[in-house]
């Protein structure tokens, strides 16, 4: 595994963990997002995730720098996996490890919001009647509301 | 000058890279109107561009030989 990793492999959530453990970390948050089946009332049927790997890895590590910033004592790992992904499957892991739990909840935390804005990494709904590259968290199925495209 | 494409952008256009008739530099702002104007197809769609995988602002000048990719909206995690 690499401390920043985009992978067409199935994540070993257990690898990540273990990374951010030492001595000195008596707290470890770990975050995994998983393909959601059902939102507001319509089925995905699998997702495609897609990425510009080089500049998501170096994107994924700048994160963790800011977080090294905000955060001294804070390890962090995170992985993205893309290609196609079914239901419940784990599309990306952030484990951050602290000395106390304060700072590993909230660096976790920052990192998938930083994740969500910063890191070219994109995903592919499909559903039953069609698909669609999603643009940002806003915009879903047309047939939900507020969709803005 | 050769453009990498991701998602919509991709499939709009066609291809994961693109040839432009660039000889030399073109800033950043340059290049996307160069985009709209040789791709009617993905007019109206918004991208920031990344050059040696890095995001510039439009006044950025870019070189021939770096690494020019097109980002349209991320949606990951």
């Amino acid at each position: 595994m690499k401390q920043y990793e985009i992978t067409e492999e199935p994540l070993d959530i257990t690898r990540y963990h273990s990374y951010t453990i030492n001595e000195s970390q008596g707290a470890v948050c770990m975050f995994t997002g998983h393909v959601r089946e059902w939102t507001k009332g319509t089925r995905t049927v699998y997702l495609d995730y897609e990425a510009y790997k080089p500049m998501a890895e170096k994107k994924l590590a700048e994160i963790g720098e800011e977080i090294s910033e905000r955060w001294p004592s804070v390890i962090t790992t995170i992985a993205h996996r893309v290609g196609k992904l079914e239901i419940s499957d784990i599309a990306v892991v952030i484990v951050t490890s602290a000395p106390h739990r304060s700072d590993s909840y909230r660096a976790n935390e920052y990192a998938i919001e930083r994740i969500k804005e910063v890191v070219p990494i994109w995903k592919k709904e499909i559903w039953e009647d069609g698909e669609e590259w999603i643009g940002d968290s806003r915009q879903y199925h047309s047939s939900l509301e507020g969709n803005q495209s | 000058m050769n453009v990498l494409l991701f998602a919509g952008l991709k499939e709009k256009i066609g291809d994961s890279r693109v040839k432009l008739p660039v000889e030399e530099k073109i800033t950043a702002g340059e290049l996307r109107e160069l985009i709209y104007a040789s791709f009617p197809q993905v007019e109206g769609d918004v991208f920031q561009i990344a050059c040696n995988e890095a995001f510039v602002k439009d006044g950025h000048l870019i070189e021939s030989g770096d690494e020019v990719a097109l980002i349209p909206p991320v949606s990951g995690g």
